[in-house]
C-alpha cells in the first residue's frame, strides 16, 4: 500500500514498456474458451499438467502443495514474484511480452478492471462460474465482474471497521465514535489532551481514500462498455467524506506516518495512532507485527455519516484470474475454483489467518465466536463478519487505476502534506486522470 | 601546536573548517552502518518497541542469521549464489574484456580508433538505467529474459573500465618494451599475457572492484529482468521479503531484511580491504614514474 516515488518511477517505466512492447507482441488474444464449460474442468483435471501460479498470498504455497496432493498428476509451479506494486509490473511486463506469464495470478480487486478490460485475463463464465454466486458475499461477488463477465474467484474481503486502541480510549475518557462527527470530536479532545497521540494516521493513501469515498457512498470512477470512462470526484458522496476529512486534515488532527513503514507499526504499538480504519485484515497484522500492543486494541463498526443503518466499503482483498497467455486455461480455471471454492483449500486459507470471502466460512460459528486474546477476548469476528453484509454496493475502479494511485501523491496526496483542502486535491487528481485517459486511448468524462 | 612543520616539506596543517566537514561526513557514512549491526541483533517485535539507534529486546543477532539461511527453505542461500554467480560471471568477464579491449586501444593504431574512442566515451555518459528498458525489449525479444543471461551478458560491457584501461595502459606499458619483446620473437598474445598483463594488475585491480561493486549492489537490471525468485540477486531478494511486510496479509520480515542486508554488505566490505592494497600501492606507483 506503500508507494513511494520509486515506485512510480518503476511504474511509469512499466507502463512505457508496456506501450513500446504492445507494438512488438505477436498479439496472442485468440485462446480461451469456444469449448470452455464444468465438464471440461473435470476432464483438465484427470488429464493434469502443470501450471504457473503468481501470488503473495501467506498461505498460497501450502495450497499449491495440496492441490498438487489432491490432483497428482498436476503440478503448480507457485512463483512469489513479489507484493502489490512488483507484481503487477512483472505481470504487465509478461502479459506485453506476450510470453513468461503464470496460467492463474493473483490480483486485488483494485486492479482487475485493469487487466480484464486490456483483455488480458479469460472471462470464466463459461465454465460455471456464473453459479457459484451463493457462495460469496454480495461485494466480493460485485468484485470479481467486470462489465458482464467473470474474471475470477474472491480469495478473501476486507469490510472495513474502526480498530481502536481502547487504553488510549479509557485513559482520555473517550467513547468510540457512533458517527464521522463524532470521531473528529474524539480526535480533537485526544490532541487536545496529549499532543503527542492522534486519532489516526493518514499520510495520503489513495486505496483508503477510495474506500472511504466509497463508504460515504460516492461513486467517482464509472466505466461503460471497455473504452467510456466517467471520472467525477467531486460527487455527493466524495464530498461527504471530505467535509468530514477537511477537519481532521487541515486542523492537523491526523498524523503523517506513512503506513507499513517501521515507523507506524511502531506507532501502533506504543499507542500514537489511536484508530486504524481499515479492512478486516487488519487484525493478522496487529496480531502478527504489533505484538506490543496486545490487549490493548479492540474493534467497533466503521462510523456513519448519520449514526443510522451502518454501512461500510471493502478495503483490499484480492482474486485469481487466468490469463489469456495461459496455454492451459481449463486447467488453470479448475485451479482456481478448487483454490477459492474446495473446502480443503479454504481451510488452509483460514489456518493461515486470513479473512475469508465465502459465506459459509464467515458465518460458521466457529469462526465469528472465535475470541481473541490479542483483542482482550472480545468475539471480532461478530463484528467483522456483520460489516461483511454491510458493504454498500455499486463501486468500480478505473481501467487504470494502478497509474491512478501512483499519482495520487503529487495531486491530492499535497493536502496531506501541507494540511490543505482535500476537494482542491482531489480536483487535481481528477485533471491527472482524465489527461492521462484520455492519451491511453479512453474516452474519459468528468462527471 | 607547530603549524609549519619543517621548512620544504608539506606541512601538517589542520584546518577546523574541513575537520568539522570531514567529521560530519564520517557520521553520516557511518550512522546509518552502525544502525544496521544494532538493528541487526534484534527480533521483529523488538524492532518496533526500541530506540532505533540503540540495543534492545534479547540479543538475537545469530537466531536472526540462522533464520535469514532457512526461511522459506534457504531462499537466501540460493540468492547469495545467485549474486556471486553475477559477479563471477559478470563483472569478470567485464574486467577481462575491458582489459583486452583497453590494452588493444591504447597499444595498437588502426583505422576507426578514434571513432571506438568517441563511441565509448558516449557510453559512459549514458546512465544504465536509462538502457534498461531497450535491453530489456532485446532480451525479451530474444526469449533470454527470466534466465541468468539476461543479468550476466549486460553485466560483461564495461565502457567505463575499457576508458580506465586505456589510459592507464598508455603509461604504464612502455612502447619500447612492447617493441623489445617483438624484438626478442613473443607474439602479441604472449606480450599480453606475459609483460602488459602484470603492468596493469594495479589499473585492473581497480576496474575489478568497480565491476564487482557495481554487479553486487545490481538492482535495476534484474528486477525488471527476472520475476522468478529463483534468479534473484540479494538486491531485489531483499527488496522482495521487505515488500511482504505492506497491505492485507502481510508478513512482516524486517528482522530478516536488515540481517540480510547486513550479510550481503559483509562480502564487499571484504573484497575492499583485500584489494585496496593492490589498489593504493598501483596508484602511487604509477605517479614518480618518469
Amino acid at each position: 500500500m506503500t508507494r513511494t516515488p520509486r515506485r512510480k518511477v518503476i511504474w511509469a517505466l512499466a507502463t512505457s514498456l508496456a506501450v513500446l512492447l504492445a507494438g512488438c507482441s505477436s498479439g496472442d488474444d485468440s485462446s480461451s474458451g469456444g469449448n470452455a464449460s464444468p465438464e471440461a474442468l473435470d476432464a483438465a483435471l484427470d488429464k493434469g499438467g502443470t501450471i504457473t501460479y503468481w501470488s503473495w498470498t501467506p498461505s498460497g504455497k501450502e495450497q499449491s502443495a495440496a492441490f498438487e496432493k489432491e490432483y497428482p498428476n498436476v503440478n503448480v509451479e507457485f512463483v512469489n514474484v513479489g507484493t502489490g506494486e512488483d507484481h503487477y509490473t512483472a505481470l504487465q511486463n509478461a502479459i506485453k511480452a506476450g510470453r513468461g506469464g503464470p496460467d492463474v495470478t493473483q490480483i486485488e480487486y483494485r486492479a482487475l478492471p485493469q487487466f480484464a478490460l486490456q483483455e488480458s485475463l479469460v472471462d470464466l463464465t463459461g465454465y460455471g462460474f456464473e453459479n457459484l454466486e451463493d457462495d460469496y458475499t454480495a461485494s466480493t461477488w460485485e468484485s470479481v465482474h467486470v462489465g458482464d463477465g467473470i474474471y475470477g474467484l474472491p480469495q478473501d474481503s476486507g469490510p472495513m471497521a474502526l480498530f481502536y486502541n481502547k487504553e488510549v480510549f479509557t485513559q482520555y475518557g473517550i467513547a468510540v465514535p457512533k458517527t464521522w462527527d463524532d470521531y473528529v470530536a474524539a480526535a480533537q479532545k485526544l490532541h487536545a489532551a496529549d499532543p503527542t497521540k492522534y486519532i489516526a494516521s493518514d499520510a495520503g493513501d489513495p486505496g483508503f481514500t477510495t474506500s472511504l469515498i466509497w463508504q460515504a457512498g460516492g461513486r467517482p470512477f464509472k466505466t461503460e462498455g471497455d473504452r467510456d470512462v466517467t471520472v467525477n470526484l467531486q460527487d455527493e458522496g466524495t464530498k461527504k467524506w471530505t467535509a468530514v476529512w477537511n477537519k481532521l486534515v487541515e486542523g492537523k488532527l491526523v498524523t503523517n506516518i506513512t503506513g507499513w513503514t517501521d515507523e507506524w507499526y511502531r506507532a501502533l504499538g506504543d499507542g500514537t495512532i489511536a484508530t486504524v480504519t481499515a479492512g478486516a485484515w487488519m487484525p493478522g497484522i496487529l496480531m502478527e507485527s504489533v505484538q506490543a500492543a496486545s490487549g490493548k486494541w479492540a474493534v467497533a463498526p466503521l462510523p456513519t455519516y448519520d449514526g443510522g443503518e451502518p454501512v461500510t466499503a471493502e478495503h483490499g482483498g484480492s482474486t485469481q484470474s487466468v490469463l489469456k497467455q495461459s496455454d492451459n486455461p481449463d486447467l488453470a480455471a479448475a485451479f482456481v475454483r478448487w483454490l477459492n471454492n474446495d473446502q480443503a483449500s479454504l481451510d488452509v486459507f483460514l489456518e493461515s489467518g486470513g479473512f475469508p470471502a465465502t459465506t459459509a466460512d464467515l458465518e460458521s460459528s466457529e469462526f465469528r465466536d472465535f475470541s481473541s486474546p490479542y483483542f482482550g477476548g472480545q468475539k471480532i469476528n461478530e463484528v467483522l463478519t456483520t460489516a461483511a453484509t454491510q458493504v454498500s454496493s455499486g463501486w468500480e475502479y478505473l481501467p487504470y487505476q494502478l497509474y491512478a494511485e501512483t499519482i495520487f501523491y503529487d495531486t491530492a496526496g499535497q493536502a496531506y502534506v501541507n494540511n490543505t483542502d482535500l476537494d482542491a486535491g482531489l480536483r487535481a487528481w481528477q485533471d491527472t486522470l482524465v489527461e492521462y485517459g484520455n492519451q491511453q486511448g479512453f474516452s474519459v468524462n468528468q462527471g | 601546536m607547530a603549524r609549519k612543520a619543517a621548512h620544504g616539506g608539506l606541512m601538517a596543517g589542520k584546518s577546523k573548517v574541513l575537520t568539522a566537514v570531514a567529521s560530519l561526513y564520517l557520521v553520516y557514512t557511518l550512522v546509518p552502518l552502525v544502525w544496521l549491526v544494532i538493528n541487526a541483533t534484534k527480533s521483529q517485535a523488538a524492532l518496533f518497541d526500541s530506540p532505533g539507534l540503540w540495543f534492545g529486546g534479547s540479543f538475537a543477532l545469530f537466531a536472526n542469521i540462522a533464520e535469514t539461511f532457512t526461511y522459506d527453505d534457504g531462499i537466501f542461500l540460493r540468492w547469495l549464489g545467485n549474486t556471486l554467480l553475477y559477479v563471477v560471471a559478470g563483472a569478470g568477464g567485464a574486467t577481462l574484456l575491458a582489459t583486452a579491449a583497453g590494452y588493444g586501444l591504447a597499444k595498437y593504431r588502426f583505422a576507426g580508433r578514434r571513432a571506438v574512442f568517441a563511441v565509448i566515451l558516449g557510453a559512459i555518459a549514458i546512465p544504465g538505467t536509462a538502457l534498461a528498458v531497450p535491453t530489456f525489449l532485446m532480451f525479451s525479444a530474444m526469449g533470454l529474459t527470466n534466465t541468468p543471461w539476461a543479468v550476466i551478458t549486460p553485466s560483461l560491457v564495461s565502457p567505463f573500465g575499457l576508458y580506465l584501461i586505456w589510459v592507464y595502459a598508455a603509461d604504464a606499458v612502455p612502447d619500447e618494451l612492447i617493441e623489445s619483446a617483438r624484438i626478442d620473437g613473443a607474439g602479441e598474445i604472449r606480450i599480453f599475457f606475459s609483460v602488459a598483463l602484470r603492468l596493469l594488475v594495479p589499473g585492473i585491480v581497480t576496474v575489478a572492484l568497480f565491476a564487482v561493486v557495481s554487479t553486487w549492489n545490481n538492482y535495476f537490471l534484474p528486477l525488471i529482468m527476472i520475476n522468478e525468485p529463483r534468479w534473484y540477486p540479494l538486491t531485489v531478494g531483499l527488496n522482495q521479503w521487505s515488500g511482504q511486510g505492506r497491505g492485507a496479509g502481510a508478513e512482516p520480515i524486517y528482522h530478516l531484511v536488515i540481517t540480510g542486508s547486513l550479510l550481503t554488505i559483509i562480502p564487499l566490505v571484504a573484497a575492499f580491504l583485500l584489494l585496496q592494497r593492490f589498489w593504493q600501492s598501483g596508484l602511487s606507483a604509477g605517479s614518480v614514474k618518469q
